[in-house]
């Protein structure tokens, strides 16, 4: 039978199926993080069981972190505590933790793919909805919650019903000042935010083949916004490039054999899927949001659509434009803002702040702006630092932080205040996603740039040097 | 079929619920809404339901906004009936744990996101997804009077409005039926077939 990309992992990793039930699905990555695992652990303690393939599982503090001062106590009791116990059950457990100050510390889909730990045909899950991230290199990954964390320790597996396929192919080139945000915020905008509901995407054609890895692991990230369990695109050798030297990368006779594997992760010529949409990449545009959930995006260009127009209750889009404080009908353009937060495993890596930087080179931050520039990693530090890129931002007036989730879930104090405009790069724009009363509007890394100088919303093509253009 | 040694009961059986019901007619209910991310920092499970939908319930002063539906007494009832699209984003086990703390015992929506849906069969939370016409007679029969009575009846998996006696039937999947009705949970399940998964671990493609 033809299998598709999706089914081939799966299917290898099935270690028993429940009839009218869910599969038992083996996971080989399983990462965890401060805030979904201490009741997981929890539970381990209360039934006496131990973690039954520690080496299996990888821990790093992320959510809860402060982006300032990191070699201080944390301030927060409560977030101290948490940490702490991470901290504390890795070490219990023998499970290896990349907690703050730590080298390797960063964002649990940042680093993962950083050291190798994320490898094509792999299960991959995480107590955080955008584990998809790590889709983009052919890996079955997907968030799970503190139950089913609670599982993979206990036993290495989880039980799932298995969903169903999908294959998103845009085809053709993208247009000057689009990137793998702007595609991926345009396929939520056609799809709605349910529109993948109980499908697991693969993404395919042209765009997604040219797209680098970091642009891959974009895509794949905001899956879940469109609903789906998840997205993959199959690896190639800009794939095999990538992982090649990573630290937990097999070498050798291991590398060898693992590419046997590797190779035959495509769908088969013929492979169908429950559902195929196409897409045409020279209808995309850079993208912004309006509204309170992901999938009300425009591009930059066009006006708010009129509650007539859109599909669902008109009483919740209303109720969405007014907290946003937008009429039906309004151009975003020239809109004042008051926050710019560059980051989150969205768009926290080293391409992202090369976009940023391209913008910003040669000019200030606007003074009404305060910016937040927070890498996804201590690697992605270390990046910015080797291509200059700090240069370019500390001459504009911007400062770097220390990396961490910040303003994205907003646990931290990294929160934008009621009332106020945030430009940002990450994946959710929900009513005080960023802070109580903190209205966002999720972009690129260049369209947040381009607000970061300008102070307003603005066409970032409108910035691009024309030898920048594509 | 592999036979059950270890059982724990892991939250309260589930078998017919009967209850007055709580209206949330509104879409795409996001899981930050349910429980926003600053009050994740607990390491305990219990507790979240004094903040379930916090931003929504309360003034930043804490005090309560009055036209929110759970600050208004003439509503109430172990069922929450929510729009469209319920539980979308986050995948935090922490808004199933506030709907739970609260006091639902039953979600009842047209459509739920998938990971929520999950979270909620693993507590003991029954998600049961109705057409979108029955959702909208489950509204205005709450909305004509806050007191009429829903049936959830998990064996015959049905959910009927006793003042009409209009029912509908809603689907789960057998293995999570069981498990809710014995108030089992997957981890039991799993442990008992260790030894499979030890030996299929030796085979892993990884
Ligand atoms: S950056 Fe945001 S989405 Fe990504 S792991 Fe952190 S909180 Fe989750």
């Amino acid at each position: 039978m033809k299998k598709t990309l999706f089914d081939k992992v799966w299917d290898s990793h099935v270690v028993h199926s429940i009839e009218n039930g869910p599969d038992v699905l083996f996971i080989d990555r399983h990462m965890i993080h401060e805030v979904t695992s201490p009741v997981a652990f929890q539970g381990l303690r209360t039934r006496s069981i131990p973690v039954m393939y520690p080496e299996k599982t990888f821990a790093t503090a992320d959510h809860n972190t402060p982006t300032i001062n990191q070699h201080l106590p944390v301030a927060d009791p409560l977030s101290a505590n948490q940490l702490k116990a991470l901290e504390e059950n890795s070490n219990e457990h023998g499970i290896s933790y990349w907690g703050l100050g730590h080298k390797k510390n960063g964002i649990v889909h940042v680093v993962g793919p950083e050291y190798g730990i994320t490898q094509p045909g792999a299960t991959i899950v995480c107590g955080d909805s955008h584990t998809s991230t790590h889709g983009a290199f052919g890996a079955i990954a997907f968030g799970i919650g503190t139950s089913e964390v609670e599982m993979v320790l206990a036993t290495q597996c989880i039980m799932q019903q298995k969903p169903k396929s999908m294959r998103i192919n845009v085809n053709g080139s993208l247009n000057r000042g689009v990137t793998p945000k702007d595609v991926a915020l345009y396929i939520i905008s056609k799809l709605s935010t349910s529109g993948a509901t109980g499908y697991f995407v693969e993404y395919a054609g042209d765009v997604f083949r040219n797209m680098s890895m970091e642009g891959r692991m974009t895509v794949c990230n905001l899956s879940i916004e469109m609903g789906a369990r998840g997205g993959m695109i199959a690896p190639d050798e800009t794939t095999f490039e990538y992982i090649k030297g990573r630290e937990f990368t097999p070498v050798g006779a291991a590398w060898d054999k693992a590419m046997t594997y590797w190779d035959t992760l495509k769908s088969d010529e013929g492979a169908q899927f429950d559902q195929e949409v196409t897409f045409d990449a020279s209808e995309i545009e850079p993208m912004i949001t309006f509204g309170t959930n992901p999938g009300m995006g425009m591009a930059i260009s066009k006006d708010i659509p009129m509650a007539a127009d859109v599909d669902g209750a008109v009483s919740t889009y209303k109720k969405s434009l007014e907290y946003m404080d937008f009429k039906e009908g309004d151009n975003m353009i020239g809109k004042p803002i008051d926050f710019v937060f560059l980051g989150s495993c969205t768009n926290g890596r080293i391409e992202d702040f090369r976009a940023f930087a391209s913008i910003i080179k040669g000019r200030k931050k606007a003074d009404n702006v305060t910016a937040w520039l927070v890498p996804g990693s201590h690697k992605v530090v270390a990046a910015i630092k080797e291509e200059g890129i700090l240069d370019i931002i500390q001459e504009a007036g911007f400062a770097l932080r220390e990396p961490g989730c910040s303003a994205c879930l907003a646990m931290n104090d990294d929160k934008v205040p009621a009332g106020k405009y945030a430009v940002s790069t990450s994946n959710r724009n929900f009513e005080g996603r960023q802070g109580p009363g903190a209205r966002t509007l999720l972009a690129s890394p260049l369209v947040a740039a381009a607000a970061a100088v300008t102070g307003k919303v603005t066409d970032p093509r409108e910035l691009m040097e024309p030898e920048l253009a594509h | 079929m592999l036979s059950k040694k270890v059982i724990i009961m892991a939250y309260e059986k589930f078998e017919v619920l009967k209850s007055t019901g709580v209206p949330l007619p509104i879409e795409n209910v996001d899981t930050d809404q349910i429980i926003p991310a600053r009050f994740l920092k607990a390491t305990e499970r219990e507790g979240f339901g004094d903040n379930l939908f916090r931003d929504w319930r309360y003034h930043p002063d804490d005090t309560p906004k009055k036209d929110f539906v759970l600050n208004n007494p003439i509503y109430g009832g172990k069922i929450l009936v929510g729009g469209k699209n319920f539980g979308s984003g986050s995948s935090r086990e922490h808004a199933a744990w506030a709907v739970y703390d609260y006091g639902f015992r039953c979600v009842v929506s047209s459509f739920f996101a998938d990971i929520f849906k999950n979270n909620c069969l693993n507590i003991g939370v029954l998600p049961v997804q109705v057409s979108p016409e029955f959702l909208h007679k489950i509204f205005t029969a709450i909305e004509a009077d806050p007191k009429t009575e829903i049936v959830v009846d998990l064996p015959e998996q049905t959910i009927t409005l006793t003042a009409t006696g209009e029912k509908e039937n809603f689907d789960i999947n057998d293995y999570k039926k069981q498990n809710m009705l014995n108030g089992f949970d997957d981890i039991d399940y799993l442990l008992n077939i260790k030894e499979d998964i030890r030996e299929f671990a030796k085979n892993a493609p990884l």
